[in-house]
């Protein structure tokens, strides 16, 4: 794992001091709310509808025990035991008080942690394929490259007031789980015809008001090339993105709006002069990155407890097959540790389960843990031989619901029960869902299914890209709820077709529960997925499914 | 059009604990939405605003909204935001001021 040099402590620290200084000004008055509201933000702090809201950075969502037991501790001491990880893998408190931020701040110092960049105009966590380092399909690990671009990034003087946030997505496998398309910077890693690894680069991806798949850029950039490239990017957006109108201020919108022929035309005069000036990333401190992404000491243990547990325990099988992913080694497995057990909220874990994670990845997976973008956790290098205990032990702190991939892993943001923003509520949305497909045989059956919910416009639960995507708005001071299917967030990305009018808050769960069943009605064969059977037949049957049958019903 | 004046409260969030307060007429604030002061036409509600805005080292984010009255004249929330704000998050009854109360 990354390990902080003295730059970086020393970095963290002088911005802790800075911000218990600010708290204390605000406090006494000195700053007024218009002077602090900037300056919180950019350290993660928010005011939402009952409470402060405090964001934390996981970057590229990677986790070790001690720092799981310190986000543990950080709850339990000045929060309220509990914490929400979020769809850009970062971790989030729902009830600090003002005057303990910078005490919280501190002791995610003490852990090599911090809550920088994760609001405000400027480039946002760094997010990376949450498989990285162990899936077998990659390149190469994508995590050093979003070490570079965290520390390139982070307070870098030119980029440090955009005309709105800047996300960057990168991942090294062809099956792209980082969703890099729906990022304003997308990086694929891949080889080229001398099998040199560079990147894919697209640009302008987003979701929110304006929902819009990236676009291929540079279809391959040299590895060396990469600062100066995005720096050239992040000039010309920075120069040319729209700052008289938030709505248009992504970069989406200027590809949009300038075509991307032009653009590139423009970002590669940029890179002429930029890379002409760069020096290099030196070799010291990349290959000091590098080597803090070195994978473990595997070790060979032998798996036939494992395949005995397998061939005994139902339990224990049904959550291998949904849950646990090949590895690069064999005797090694990639595990899922599902944050939707039924009648929870989605991503919300307690401290007692932190502690508990953090105990199995420090015994039996190499101190290595992951949060990814669908509100999960992962055990990125699990020994077969040891999955039996890993699963008991979950299975003891209701952290092994068999659910991965399927209809009750919902992505959902936190809505009008916590945001300040919203326009409706999305988790008892998601509570619902999972509550009607309760069955996991069911689950299974139904197969692989992405249901997306963001409580408004803004687009934090990814719902374009759902499967099935539920975006809840306000109509007439009434929630109501719009369906878009046949989104997409991976490798085939799309923005999902929106349906007709939307949903009453009790009318909703009903209504997907109309389009699964439609689904395993049209369906050629239980191999085909919703997504395949949706792209297949298009939106019509659905849309019948939706008003048709709910016009019979109310006939019957 | 002229459209019937709905009755506004003044709210906000306390600076430090962040939770919901509302204006109460004697120029307190108060965490029950039912002391809320009412202001009952546009000119009383730009004053209710200027008066609840001359607290910014206290509550942070002050606005008006319209609001209901109950039965015994009190104000009470006509939007369902502020339902939800009178409440805390509906995936937690222990949390927010829904816990205090029960
Ligand atoms: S989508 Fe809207 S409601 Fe949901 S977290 Fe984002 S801003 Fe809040």
């Amino acid at each position: 794992m990354y390990r902080y040099d003295d730059f970086d402590r020393e970095y963290v620290s002088a911005r802790v001091a800075e911000f218990r200084g600010q708290v204390e000004r605000r406090i006494s008055g000195s700053l007024t709310e218009a002077e602090f509201l900037p300056l919180r933000l950019r350290n993660g702090l928010y005011l939402q509808l009952h409470a402060y809201m405090y964001r934390i950075a996981i970057p590229y969502g990677t986790l070790s025990s001690r720092k799981l037991r310190q986000l543990a501790m950080i709850a339990d001491r000045w929060d309220r035991g509990y914490g929400h990880i979020t769809t850009r893998t970062n971790i989030q408190f729902n009830w600090p008080k003002l005057r303990d931020v910078p005490d919280m701040m501190q002791a995610l110092a003490d852990v090599e942690m911090h809550s920088i960049q994760t609001s405000g105009n400027c480039v946002r966590n760094v997010t990376a394929d949450h498989l990285a380092g162990a899936t077998p399909e990659e390149v190469e690990d994508p995590r050093p490259t979003a070490e570079l671009l965290r520390q390139w990034s982070t307070d870098h003087p030119e980029f440090n007031w955009l005309p709105r946030k800047f996300k960057i997505g990168v991942t090294a496998a062809p099956h792209d789980r980082a969703a890099t398309k729906t990022h304003d910077i997308g990086l694929i890693m891949r080889r080229d015809e001398t099998g040199a690894v560079g990147y894919e680069v697209s640009i302008g991806g987003g979701l929110g008001r304006t929902p819009l798949v990236a676009k291929v850029v540079r279809e391959f950039l040299p590895k060396a090339d990469l600062l100066p490239y995005i720096e050239a990017i992040l000039e010309v957006y920075n120069l040319a993105g729209r700052r008289d109108n938030k709505h248009k201020a992504r970069l989406k919108i200027l590809v949009h709006e300038t075509g991307l022929d032009t653009l590139r035309e423009r970002i590669e005069a940029a890179f002429a002069v930029r890379k002409a000036a760069f020096l290099g990333v030196s070799p010291a401190l990349l290959a000091e990155i590098e080597a803090a992404f070195a994978p473990p000491a595997f070790e060979a243990l032998p798996t036939a407890g494992f395949e005995r547990a397998y061939a005994a325990d139902p339990g224990f099988r049904s959550w291998v097959d949904t849950n646990v992913e090949a590895h690069r080694r064999d005797d090694y497995a990639i595990a899922t540790i599902s944050l939707k057990p039924l009648g929870g909220t989605p991503g919300d874990i307690t401290s007692d389960q932190m502690r508990l994670v953090a105990d199995l990845a420090e015994s039996y997976a190499h101190d290595e843990l992951r949060t990814t973008h669908e509100q999960n956790l992962v055990l990125p290098h699990l020994p077969k031989a040891h999955l039996p205990t890993v699963y008991a032990a979950l299975k003891g702190a209701k952290l092994a619901t068999a659910n991965a991939g399927l209809v009750s892993d919902i992505i959902a943001c936190p809505g009008m029960d916590y945001c300040s923003l919203a326009t409706a509520r999305s988790i008892p949305v998601a509570q619902g869902i999972a509550e009607t497909f309760a069955d996991l045989d069911r689950q299974r059956d139904i197969g692989p299914l992405k249901i997306k919910i963001s409580g408004c416009i803004n687009a934090c639960g990814h719902h374009h890209v759902g499967h099935i995507g539920i975006l809840g708005l306000d109509r007439a001071g009434v929630e109501n709820y719009q369906i878009t299917l046949g989104g997409d967030a991976t490798e085939t990305a799309a923005i999902g077709d929106k349906m007709g009018p939307g949903f009453a808050y009790d009318e909703i769960v009903p209504a997907v529960e109309r389009i699964i069943e439609a689904y395993l009605d049209l369906r050629l064969e239980p191999g085909e997925t919703f997504l395949e059977a949706y792209r297949r037949l298009g939106a019509e049957p659905f849309k019948a499914a939706l008003y048709q049958a709910e016009a019979r019903s109310n006939a019957a | 059009m002229a459209r019937k004046f709905q009755p506004q409260m003044a709210t906000g969030n306390d600076l430090l604990e962040g939770d919901v307060v509302y204006f109460t007429s004697d120029g307190e604030w108060s965490r029950e939405i039912g002391d809320a002061a009412l202001a009952v036409n546009p000119e009383a509600a730009q004053e209710l605003l200027a008066r609840a805005s001359a607290f910014p080292n206290r509550v942070v984010g002050v606005y008006l909204v319209e609001s209901d009255i109950d039965d015994c004249g009190r104000a009470a929330p006509a939007h369902f935001r502020e339902v939800f704000r009178t409440r805390g998050p509906s995936n937690y009854p222990q949390h927010g001021r829904q816990a205090e109360r029960s």
